[in-house]
Formats: structure tokens, C-alpha cells, sequence
């Protein structure tokens, strides 16, 4: 299972603080505190929304799950963003993605392996639409995937992570 | 008149006799799509051989300028040389070294990594030679890919700021109200609306704090002329907001960038910083009276942000849920305060309508739409990139010249214009003159611009139903004809591309559709039924044939389509039943192979996998 | 300035109205609409008041009319083709996605979404149905409210109610698009969140998707069962509010009526919260003196509201010794009913364990109060029972009653005589206007010249804060009259940061206090309904002869023979109580 990091408050007040605890900037808070967890921990949604004036638990809630950035459970090591928009679809990109959520038998609305080594999910455009079907692997971009690319590409992974 | 503290002409000369001593300069293109074929480590190649080999043959000194996007994505990684007047595509890092010595030091042009012309197959040295470019004009793009993004003295040397300087001097924001008026600029973002009356409504609330908000949240799938210019001339749209700015009488600004754009937000966040340490933005800009700070404010995923009021209220740090209008942001915006919001392409052209005129822009276009507008040319076509044309050029002219045909030698089934809330056209639109009218008047709209190419392979229905899946997926969920009505137009979908429609099903997603159409709370809403609308006018046959005679005519719908093996052309290569996910695939070496069909989830998987076409689908 | 425009054709005058609805209403046309609350901001997402517009320029518009400013020379339509398929096809959509268990639903008719089906002649729902599997589970792991998402159509008159009422939003707006939910945090129940049960959210509910757990079935109970002694009282603002269930006019006074009604229902004992009202103000005064005398404590809080009690001890448990120890009214009216009548009405039957008192309320938030520890005697609720308003016309209206018919009646002795003060208590400054009469005479021994204080009225959304000093002899006394949380967290930020300069500090969570209370009649549909209310009550404090608490005939009966005088041992035992630090152990309490 993936491991949940439990919550220091202590650095959650130090992002609140340097956003000088600005209602304003919710949105840009809860982004630092997703880079710290790798998701949204229901407890600093709380302290938050108890914190922050003119906020509630409730009204953090509601923006972190407005949001598609946000994750409210913890995400994998490598995070497989594939990309849908529309130049990527026409040009293929459901067989990658399905390939991908195939071999790690994925279902049920579950996109996080079992142990915690990679999420798969699709986003809308990235703008590269030149490079379609483009996935993005935590920050790594890769042009025109194929599913035989995208094996090639997991099994590197997945050989680096076993050395 | 006002007098400023920074002569702008002599900042230019400066900035020219400081880039003459920069020698050889070689761009190479750092925007997303290059970097992401390899464009960073080829940087660093060519920084390895301009230390090593010290002075070349040819010229004293190279410099690597890694540049915004060029928009010729497609055949990236790109290497320009402006002065041998050559440009290389599809570089690796290889190649590095024989552009240096075969070029740059012997003089001899590398053929090999020349651009071949999809038509006649000739290789092209020339920028000015290659279609692609040559039916542009670029104005909004023009520096994209030839400047160094990250550097204000490289804006400098085109003109940056040079506008602004202007206005200041001429300290009359009503004239360049008026100009703006003039030039006949409309909102780039989609809907259209005259940017010179957005700000002058603005403008009748000066006195009190007011906002200039740039809406840098591309969220249309298929169109990123937005990121290009913010990763490729940052400079631009701060002057251009800038200009804004003091014509509406407001000191702070926001640029509202999609999270989804990294590498813009860090361009700009560097292109403001410098511009407030040169006081080309800041307290007293130039020395004048005008203030302007400009905060960057990154999204979070919601492509509903795009629509202003959203946008706003996420600015704000709430859910992006659009408002009713009125109140008009020009009135009540940003924290209760008259704003004025504008897509990055529209600020990016405001700079070169103060340089050159109201009637220089107004020159290019249509009788109702003036200027030039960028496409992001994306799909089943043979150059996909990024490009800008005069409002009025014709399909056929971006799709066939530009774009150089439809790739693999597919036929042309149809374009989707303008995203999610546009619509499909066909052939018989191909010679539309394109503006924000005719568009209309065809059941599509200009949109930011996506431009996406579908060939025969396409089905029509799927992307009706793919439209509707992105549109349900980002409804805000505030009003009903919106939540409820797309969810209930993606499930008659579904169920069409399933094989389970019915007739009556046409006749409640036309009905369905104009409810939405009038009654959705915003412009997201109320486009929303337009893929739908559009190809039920122009593919209803298409629709018929999944509904009566439950088949696919493009072959795409997996539940109307079966994968088969000709045994004749089967060679027992074992590649279909590795590549198949579900083990659907039985058969031994050398002998042919079986597809169990109560296995197979049609995932194409072994149809793209055969070397040997022996996979029929249908 | 006025203005006019033309709606279906009919000249209308428009001045200050602030959307193109009032006018429409104003002219005496009706639109539609589930999620425009006058109180509350515009939200514009139901759709249903969509309207078409035609301006003089000649351009035509669908827009909501409740987001519309009016603007001179145009002309509306309310009924056109265009604009009634939007609204039918919305009514088909929620539908498509609702609970439709009508006959059982709490709001079975008096549910909007039910009344305009019914308008539109919705016969037949095309769209996706609701799938077993995607119901939720319902909350009702509180006294007070209970919420069923499954009727939600997310109007979001709730969330707005809770943020800009009370500046607390329990209640929020979750995930997207027709994931969209409205859900306290994560979908926890209330009585998890703080929620405060001040039912503001079931009162702007256009459905069955928050209401109040429904008591009636407990009280039939208790009436049917011959060895109890069912006792029954009322609340100030139920006898201005309840007509209206039975076709009576908004600001009728039916006091006399209920009486009846409540005998007639075979209740044994009939008294009246107003009685305790001024027992309140006996004690309130009193402690107020003694704490302003010593500095102490100050600004005094009053307690008659529970929702504002649960807030301070939820929020803000650092400022509890603010609260005035007195008992709400309700609390009062049932200790001492449990304490005396077993040794006064012992004759007629009455014992330690068969009584069961009923208190009729125009509040939810009362359901949670007589479960709180502090008001149990002996191991027993000193309150058996609360109904709402609501609930009681239910219950009169299932006896097969008629509130119209009713004769006029007087409540039962010793409970039930009561003055002025004790009647304003239903209206947000009541309770200090009430109490501010008694403190004077207290101080002076004399009663004030003017009894009718101005400046500590008003129930509409511009009177939420009210500030009054006193000259009491030459010492100056400050009172805020505060009614919404939002603004009472206002006060208590000034209190913290030590800008407060007030003396006394009367909130009530509801916006214009009781009169509006989250269990009376349904009334979010106007704004001038709780103003009627309220003005029933001030007729009659101005109409009955006594008008001080201290006057109370009765009240000086119960001190003379039982509890000797305000604050003394045995009005500590029994009118008096103590808070506890809620947010200890809560959900935000993360240390």
C-alpha cells in the first residue's frame, strides 16, 4: 500500500504563512501542500479551513475537489499523465492509455498500483498537440507514444527501480 | 506629453551593437514540444563544442540562443541559423556535430536534416522557401522562436517596450482607447467581442482601484498558441497588458496561467522579475506616472477557469464557478472591481497596433473581423505546428498548403474548429473565408483557434461523444442545463457508439441541445451542445448508420467492429497476441493466428501491432 | 427615480428593486424559481426564472430574471415557448435525477420542486434515471436535522445560507460537474462538523433534501398514553407565525386560538414560554448588574439561542464565561415544571416520573438543546420533546383541527401569564430591550419613561447589528443587538482584540431572531414575511398592559414563595447552567 506521510502542521502553517494566510490564495497553498504529500491530507484540509479566516473545512474541501491538480489520495512515484485532448485522441491515444491501465490492472476507478510505484491518469491537453499522443511521466515529456513505446518505456522503469 | 527616463531608441541601439557581438547566433527551439524530442541536451551539445573548439573557421564566435516555440512542432527539434538563412529539423543530439563542422565551419549544408516537402519530397533549405511558413504572417508570433524568451535585451532588439514608451510619452490613454477602437482588434479567446469597446467600458469606471487581467488558461484541447507566446515572448504580453492597463487606469494586474504550463509560468515569472528591475514595469514605469504590478496566478485544472468569470472567482481562491452576467467584469470584476480581461493572443497583438497603427492592422482581414489569427493546426495532417494567417484565409489554404495534406495519403473527412465549443465543418467549408461571422453562420465558431484534422478513419459520432465526455467532465456543476443536460447528451452518445441508439435519441439531443443553448448560466454551458449540433447537420447519415444499421462506417466504434485474422496474409509472427493485452490471441509460430472474439475488448492493440495488414477490422 | 418597462406587454414602475424578478413579482406576475432567496445573494443556476428579453435596441436575451438588473424601455416575457422549454426541460433533468418517493418525502406538499412539476405538467421523464447505486446514505445521526442528499438538486440556498448567515459553512459545494455534491466536509454527518442545528438551511430548501427530524409520532405517543401528564408550552414567536399554515394572514397574533387548539389536542397542562421569558430577564438582569458592578466577564452574553451557545462553544470556548449562565426560556419553563408541579399538582396526579413536557418552538437548534448533559434532572431530559412550528400545524392539522376554528382561549396558571418583555423575545433585540427595561428599574428603582427602544429593533438583512446606549442615571450603557453568526463572529473578533465596548451582547443566530427561526413556516420566498412577525409582536407588547418583566404578577408569586429572589441558591439550581469547551476533541481540534 502506499505509504501516508503523516501530517506536520507545523510546515502546513509555514505555506500558509508565506501566503500570508490569504484566503486569496487557497489555491496556491493547497498546491505547496500537495508537493509536500503528493496529495491532499483530509487533516491539512481541516487545519486550513479551521485556520485561514473567512474559510471551512467544508469550503477547502470544495476547492481542492473542484480542481482536477488535486488528489485526495496519495499518488504513486511516477505519476503517468496521459494526455486526451483532442489532436492526442484522434490520433490514438485510448489504446495507449488502455495498454497502460491494462498491465497494471487497473480497474474500479483505481489509478495507483498496489505498491505505490505509479498513477495513471489522463489529462486535457497539454499543449503539445504537435507531438499527439504526448504522455508525461512526472516531468518528462514523450512525444508521439505507441503502445510499444510506452512497454519500452515502463519496463526501463521498472528495471531501474529493481537495481 | 510626457517625458520618460528610458530613451527607448537608444536602449535599442544598445541592445543591437550588444547582439552584433554575439556572432554566429544559432536558435535552437526550447519550447515544450522540442524539449520534450530531446531540444535541452541539444543546447547543451552545441555549448560543448562553442567552448571546445573555441573561434570557427567561419565566423569569430557562435552563440546558442535557445528560443520560444516556433510552432513547426511536428518536425522538431528545430535549429534555426538565421544568418546562413538555413533551418534543420528533426535534430538529435547527434547531429550536433556535423551541423558545426559540415556548415557553420566548412560552409556545406547538411541535407540530411533539411525539411522535406510533403508534396514534391525536396529537401528545402530556406525558411522563406518552405510552405509552412510561407503562407504566414505572423504578427502576434512574430518573435516566437527567434528571440532568446528569457532575455528582456533580446525583446528589446524587436521592439519591445517600444509601444509602451509610446503611450507613455503621449500620456492620452483615451487615444489609445481610441486606437484600439480603430484597428478593429477582437477578443482572440473565442467570443469575439471588440477589445477597444471591452476597454473603454472599462475605462468609464477610472478613479478607483481597477484590475487588467490576462487569461492565459488555454483550455481548449488542440490549441496552445497561448502557451507559444508566453513561453516564446513573454515580453510582449506584459507591454501589451501593460498598454492595457494604463489605458483602463489600472495599477495591478493578473496573468491567470494553466498549471499545465510549466514552462510558461517560469518565462514569465523571469520576464516580469526583469521587467520590474528595468523599470519596464513596476512603480513609475520609464519615469512616467504609471504604475503596474502584474501577480501570476497559476490554475489548478478546471477548464471552465477560461470562461472570465470563473477565471476571476478563481483568482479570488473559490471553486471556479461562473457568475451571471450582468454585472459585466467591466463593472463589477475582480473583487467587486471594474476588470478587464483579455486572452494572451489579443494582448500580444496590442503592442504592434500602437507601433504601426490602427490602419496597418485594420489592412489585413475581413470587412468584420481585421488582423491576422493564430491556428494551432493539429491531427491527421502532414504539418501539424502552430500558425498565423490573415482573418479570412480559407480552410483549404491552412489544411493543404500550410499543412501539406493529410497524412499517409488519407482523404479529408472533416476539421473541428474552435474546441469544445465549436463545430465540425467538411468539405463543402473548405473555401469559407474564415472569421468570427462566417464561422457562425456554419454552425462552428473561431474559438482560440484549435484546428483539429480528422481523416476517414475518423468516426464523428465517437467525437461527438468525446466532446461531450470533456464538456461533462468540466461543467462547473452550478446550473442545471449544464450538469444535467451534458450528462444526459453523453449517455444518448454512449449509447449510440454502443449500437444501442435509437431514433428517438436524435430527436432529444436536438431538443436536449437547444435548451442548453438558451437556458446554460454561461458561455461554456450554452456552446457546450455545438459538437453535437454541428456534426448531426453535416454527418446525420453517419449517426443513422450507428443507430439502424449498427455499424461504424469509419470502423472505430469497438462495439460495432470485429478484429479478424485473413489467414492468407497471416505469417505466424506472434506480434498480435504479444501486443494483446487480454490474451484474446491463440496461434503457434509460423502458423496463423485466432483472435477469441469473447475475449477481445477491441482495443486495436494487434491491429496496429501487425506488420503484415493481415488484421482486418469491420 | 423611477422607471418603468413592460412585462408580457403591461407597463410596470421599477425603482430600487434589485432584480428584474421583484419587479416581475411586483407587477403581479409570478416566475418560477428554486434557487433565488431575497436574503441571500443571487446565485442564478437553477434556470427556472429564465425570462426573454427584448431591449429597445431590438436584441433579444434569455437571461435568469433574478440576476437581471431592470433597465428602463425593455420589454419582458415570462411565458414565451423558448423560455418554458428551458424550464421544463430543467424540471425533467432534476427530476430525472431525484428521489421521487414523493408521498413519503417531509415536504410533500409544500416542496417546490413538487409544485412546479405539478405547473409544467411534467407527465414523463426521458432522461438518465438515478440508479439504485448511486443513492447516498441519509443523515440522521443528529436531534435536529436531517439530510438527504438524494433530494438535493443543488439550488445551493443551503451553502449560501451557511456562509453568509453564519459565516460558518458546515455546508459546502464538493467535486464537479454532475459529480457535484452539497456536503458538510467529506460527506461527515453534521453533529460531526459543528454544525450548529440553526436550521437555515432547511429553511431556504427548495426540497426535501435538509429538514427537521420529524417528532410528532412521540408526542401522539405521550398524548394517547392515559399515565402521563402531558405538558405542553410556546415559544413567543410560533403564535405570529403559525396562521399563516392555515391560511391565515402573515403577522396574525393567534395566541388565544392555540391555547385551544393545544387543549383540545388532549394536552393536560397548557403553558407559556413568554412566562419564562421574563423569569429570564429576571435573572439575565440581575447578573448583568452584578457583573457590571464587579467588571467581570463583560460583555454579557445572552443564552436564549442554542445555535449561538453550540457556536461560542465550538468556536470560540475561550469566551465562555461570556455566556450568561441563565437557561434558555424553553429550558426554564421545563425545570421548573418537572420541579414544582409534582409538589403543587400532586393532588391532581402529577409525579417526579409521568410528566412529559412539549415544548413548541420555532427552532431546530432547540431539538439539540434539551439533549445537551447540563439540562438533565436526575438521570431524565428536563424536555421531553420539542415540535417546530411546523410540526404542531401538522399535528393540530392530523387531529382533524382547524387552528381558524379554534375560540380564543388564556393560557394555565402559574405558567402562563406573561407581559410585553417576555413577548418580544421572539424578534432579534428583544431579549436586550426586554432585559435593558428590568436592569433600569434595578438599578433606579424606577421604570424607563419610553419602553419602546427604537434602536434595538428591526428583523430585515440591513438590521443585522444594532447598536444602543443607555443612559441609566448618568451611567452609560452599550448593547449590540446581533442577529446571523456571521456577524456575531464580527463582535467576538472585537472582543478579542480588545476594540469591543459593549456591555451586553444579544445574538441570535437566525437573521431578525426567532420570528424567522429555521422550524417556522416556510417563508424564504419573502423577506417582508419575518417583518410582519416581528411587527405582531411589538403590537402586542404594546398592547398588553404590563410591559416590565419585574411586573409579572406571576413572576413576583414564583420569587416570593418558591425561589425567593433572582440569583438565589435555588434559581442556581434551577434556571441556571454551564458551558462546555466543544472544540476540544472535534474534528478541527488537530493537536
Amino acid at each position: 500500500m502506499v505509504e501516508e506521510k503523516s501530517i506536520n502542521l507545523t510546515k502546513v502553517d509555514e505555506i500558509i504563512n508565506s501566503y500570508e494566510g490569504k484566503k486569496t490564495n487557497l489555491i496556491a497553498i493547497l498546491q505547496k501542500v500537495q508537493e509536500l504529500y503528493s496529495y491532499l491530507p483530509m487533516e491539512a484540509m481541516t487545519y486550513i479551513g479551521t485556520k485561514m479566516e473567512g474559510l471551512s473545512p467544508a469550503t477547502v474541501y470544495g476547492v481542492a475537489t473542484f480542481y482536477a491538480q488535486f488528489s485526495l489520495e496519495p499518488k504513486g512515484k511516477y505519476v503517468i499523465k496521459m494526455c486526451d485532448g483532442t489532436a492526442c485522441h484522434v490520433r490514438g491515444s485510448m489504446p495507449v492509455y488502455n495498454s497502460v491501465i491494462s498491465r497494471f490492472n487497473l480497474k474500479n476507478g483505481k489509478y495507483t498500483t498496489e505498491d505505490g510505484m505509479f498513477s495513471v491518469e489522463t489529462v486535457s491537453c497539454l499543449g503539445a498537440c504537435g507531438l499527439a499522443p504526448v504522455v508525461v511521466i512526472n516531468e518528462q515529456v514523450y512525444p508521439k507514444m505507441t503502445t510499444d513505446a510506452m512497454k519500452v518505456i515502463l519496463d526501463d522503469i521498472i528495471k531501474q527501480e529493481r537495481e | 506629453m510626457a517625458t520618460l527616463n528610458i530613451d527607448i531608441e537608444k536602449e535599442q541601439q544598445r541592445v543591437q551593437s550588444e547582439l552584433e557581438k554575439q556572432g554566429l547566433r544559432v536558435l535552437v527551439c526550447a519550447g515544450t514540444g522540442c524539449v520534450a524530442n530531446g531540444a535541452l541536451e541539444v543546447i547543451k551539445k552545441f555549448e560543448e563544442f562553442g567552448v571546445k573548439t573555441g573561434v570557427m573557421s567561419a565566423q569569430d564566435k557562435i552563440t546558442i540562443i535557445p528560443t520560444g516555440c516556433h510552432g513547426f512542432c511536428e518536425q522538431g527539434v528545430l535549429v534555426g541559423i538565421p544568418k546562413l538563412k538555413t533551418t534543420y529539423v528533426k535534430v538529435k543530439v547527434e547531429d550536433v556535430e556535423e551541423i558545426v563542422e559540415s556548415h557553420i565551419k566548412g560552409g556545406k549544408v547538411v541535407e540530411r536534416l533539411l525539411y522535406v516537402d510533403p508534396k514534391t519530397k525536396e529537401r528545402i533549405q530556406y525558411d522563406e522557401d518552405i510552405n509552412f511558413y510561407k503562407k504566414q504572417t505572423r504578427t502576434a508570433l512574430a518573435n516566437c522562436g527567434n528571440i532568446d524568451a528569457e532575455s528582456l535585451d533580446e525583446a528589446l532588439a524587436v521592439h519591445g517596450y517600444e509601444a509602451l514608451a509610446k503611450v507613455l510619452i503621449q500620456n492620452d490613454p483615451n487615444a489609445v482607447i481610441d486606437t484600439i477602437l480603430k484597428s478593429g482588434l477582437k477578443g482572440r479567446g473565442g467570443a469575439g467581442f471588440p477589445t477597444g469597446l471591452k476597454w473603454k467600458f472599462a475605462a468609464a469606471n477610472r478613479g478607483g482601484k481597477s484590475y487588467m487581467i490576462c487569461n492565459g488558461d488555454e483550455g481548449d484541447p488542440g490549441a496552445f498558441m497561448d502557451r507559444s507566446v508566453m513561453e516564446g515572448d513573454p515580453h510582449k504580453l506584459l507591454e501589451g497588458m501593460a498598454i492595457a492597463a494604463f489605458a483602463i487606469g489600472a495599477d495591478e494586474g493578473y496573468i491567470y496561467v494553466r498549471a499545465e504550463y510549466p514552462l510558461a509560468i517560469k518565462r514569465l515569472r523571469k520576464a516580469i522579475k526583469e521587467a520590474e528591475e528595468r523599470n519596464y514595469l513596476g512603480k513609475n514605469i520609464m519615469g512616467s506616472d504609471f504604475s503596474f504590478e502584474i501577480h501570476i496566478k497559476e490554475g489548478a485544472g478546471a477548464f471552465v477557469c477560461g470562461e472570465e468569470t470563473a477565471l476571476m472567482a478563481s483568482i479570488e481562491g473559490e471553486r471556479g464557478m461562473p457568475r451571471p452576467k450582468p454585472p459585466f467584469p467591466a463593472n463589477k470584476g475582480l473583487f467587486g472591481r471594474p476588470t478587464v480581461i483579455n486572452n494572451v493572443e489579443t494582448l500580444a497583438n496590442v503592442p504592434v497596433i500602437i507601433r504601426k497603427g490602427a490602419d496597418w492592422f485594420s489592412s489585413m482581414g475581413t470587412e468584420n473581423a481585421k488582423g491576422t489569427k493564430t491556428f494551432a493546426l493539429t491531427g491527421e495532417v502532414n504539418n501539424t505546428g502552430l500558425i498565423e494567417v490573415p482573418m479570412g484565409t480559407t480552410l483549404r489554404e491552412i489544411i493543404f498548403d500550410i499543412g501539406g495534406g493529410i497524412r499517409n495519403g488519407k482523404k479529408f473527412k472533416a476539421v473541428q474548429i474552435g474546441g469544445p465549443s465549436g463545430g465540425c465543418l467538411t468539405e463543402e467549408h473548405l473555401d469559407v473565408p474564415m472569421d468570427y461571422d462566417n464561422l457562425a453562420k456554419v454552425g462552428a465558431m473561431v474559438g482560440s483557434g484549435g484546428l483539429v484534422v480528422m481523416n476517414e478513419d475518423t468516426c464523428i459520432v465517437e467525437v461527438a461523444r468525446f466532446f461531450m465526455n470533456f464538456t461533462q467532465n468540466e461543467s462547473c456543476g452550478k446550473c442545471v442545463p449544464c450538469r444535467e443536460g451534458t450528462k444526459n447528451l453523453l449517455h444518448i452518445l454512449q449509447k449510440i457508439v454502443k449500437g444501442r441508439g435509437t431514433e428517438e435519441d436524435i430527436e432529444t439531443l436536438e431538443e436536449l441541445s437547444a435548451a442548453i443553448k438558451d437556458g446554460a448560466l454561461c458561455a461554456l454551458g450554452k456552446t457546450a451542445p455545438n459538437p453535437v449540433l454541428s456534426t448531426l447537420k453535416y454527418f446525420k447519415d453517419e449517426y443513422m448508420a450507428h443507430i439502424r444499421d449498427k455499424k461504424c462506417p469509419a470502423g472505430v466504434c469497438s462495439a460495432l467492429k470485429q478484429y479478424t485474422i485473413d489467414e492468407t496474409l497471416c505469417k505466424g509472427c506472434t506480434k498480435c497476441a504479444r501486443n494483446c493485452p487480454v490474451g484474446a490471441i491463440e496461434g503457434t509460430v509460423k502458423n496463423p493466428h485466432k483472435i477469441d472474439q469473447s475475449k477481445c475488448i477491441k482495443c486495436g492493440a494487434c491491429y496496429d501491432a501487425c506488420p503484415f495488414k493481415a488484421i482486418k477490422k469491420g | 427615480m423611477t422607471n418603468t418597462l413592460f412585462i408580457n406587454g403591461k407597463e410596470v414602475e421599477f425603482t430600487n428593486e434589485p432584480n428584474l424578478l421583484e419587479v416581475i413579482r411586483k407587477a403581479g406576475f409570478q416566475v418560477p424559481t428554486l434557487c433565488y432567496r431575497p436574503d441571500l445573494t443571487q446565485f442564478g443556476a437553477c434556470r427556472m426564472c429564465v425570462v426573454e428579453i427584448k431591449y429597445p435596441n431590438g436584441r433579444v436575451m434569455i437571461n435568469s430574471s433574478c440576476t437581471t438588473p431592470p433597465e428602463a424601455g425593455t420589454q419582458v416575457f415570462t411565458n414565451t415557448d423558448r423560455v418554458r422549454k428551458i424550464r421544463k426541460t430543467v424540471l425533467e433533468l432534476l427530476l430525472a435525477n431525484h428521489d421521487r418517493e414523493c408521498t413519503t418525502c417531509e415536504r410533500s406538499g409544500s416542496c417546490e420542486l413538487q409544485k412546479y412539476s405539478k405547473e409544467y405538467d411534467i407527465k414523463d421523464i426521458k432522461y438518465v434515471k438515478k440508479r439504485p447505486e448511486e443513492y447516498l446514505p441519509i443523515d440522521r445521526g443528529n436531534p435536529a436535522l436531517v439530510r438527504d442528499p438524494n433530494k438535493c438538486i443543488l439550488c445551493g440556498a443551503c451553502v449560501r445560507a451557511c456562509s453568509e448567515f453564519q459565516g460558518h459553512s458546515v455546508l459546502g459545494f464538493a467535486n464537479r460537474g454532475s459529480k457535484t455534491r452539497v456536503q458538510p466536509l467529506n460527506g461527515m454527518a453534521l453533529d460531526k462538523v459543528d454544525c450548529v442545528f440553526c436550521g437555515q438551511c432547511k429553511a431556504v430548501c427548495p426540497t426535501g433534501a435538509i429538514t427537521i427530524n420529524n417528532e410528532i409520532d412521540g408526542v401522539w405517543k405521550a398524548l394517547n398514553n392515559p399515565e402521563k401528564k402531558v405538558v405542553v408550552q410556546v415559544a413567543p414567536a410560533v403564535r405570529v407565525a403559525i396562521g399563516e399554515m392555515f391560511g391565515m394572514p402573515v403577522g396574525t397574533n393567534v395566541i388565544g386560538k392555540l391555547y385551544s387548539a393545544m387543549r383540545k389536542l388532549g394536552f393536560d397542562q397548557v403553558f407559556d414560554t413568554n412566562f419564562t421569558a421574563d423569569l429570564t430577564i429576571m435573572e439575565e438582569a440581575n447578573e448583568f448588574i452584578e457583573r457590571f458592578k464587579k467588571g467581570e466577564n463583560l460583555p454579557l452574553f445572552t443564552s436564549c439561542c442554542q445555535a449561538w451557545v453550540r457556536y461560542v462553544e465550538t468556536q470560540h470556548p475561550e469566551l465562555i464565561n461570556h455566556l450568561s449562565s441563565c437557561k434558555s426560556p424553553q429550558s426554564m419553563m421545563s425545570s421548573i415544571i418537572k420541579d414544582m408541579l409534582p409538589k403543587t399538582k400532586a393532588a391532581e396526579g402529577y409525579t417526579k416520573d409521568n410528566i412529559v413536557v412539549v415544548s413548541v418552538m420555532p427552532c431546530s437548534a432547540k431539538k439539540a438543546e434539551i439533549k445537551r448533559p447540563q439540562l438533565m434532572t436526575n438521570g431524565q431530559y428536563d424536555t421531553d420533546f420539542i415540535l417546530t412550528t411546523q410540526e404542531f400545524a401538522h399535528l393540530i392539522k392530523s387531529a382533524g383541527l382547524d387552528l381558524k376554528d379554534m375560540e380564543e382561549a388564556e393560557a394555565d396558571s402559574p405558567f402562563g401569564e406573561y407581559t410585553g418583555a417576555g413577548t418580544i423575545f421572539g424578534a432579534s433585540g428583544g431579549v436586550a430591550e426586554a432585559a435593558v427595561r428590568t436592569a433600569y428599574n434595578m438599578l433606579t428603582g424606577e421604570n424607563l419613561t419610553n419602553l419602546d427602544i427604537e434602536t434595538m429593533r428591526g428583523v430585515d438583512k440591513n438590521s443585522k447589528v444594532k447598536d444602543t446606549v443607555l443612559d441609566i442615571k448618568g451611567t452609560k450603557v452599550k448593547v449590540r443587538v446581533v442577529s446571523t453568526l456571521k456577524e456575531a463572529e464580527n463582535s467576538l473578533q472585537e472582543i478579542l482584540n480588545g476594540t469591543a465596548d459593549f456591555h451586553i451582547l444579544e445574538v441570535m443566530a437566525c437573521l431578525g431572531g426567532c420570528v424567522n427561526g429555521g422550524g417556522q413556516p416556510i417563508s424564504c420566498n419573502d423577506a417582508t414575511i419575518k417583518v410582519k412577525r416581528a411587527q405582531a409582536l411589538y403590537t402586542e407588547d404594546k398592547e398588553l398592559t404590563l410591559r416590565n418583566s419585574h411586573d409579572n404578577p406571576d413572576i413576583k408569586k414564583l420569587y416570593n414563595e418558591y425561589l425567593e429572589k433572582p440569583g438565589s441558591h435555588k434559581a442556581h439550581e434551577l434556571l441556571h447552567t454551564s458551558y462546555s469547551d466543544l472544540f476540544k476533541g472535534s474534528y478541527k481540534d488537530l493537536k
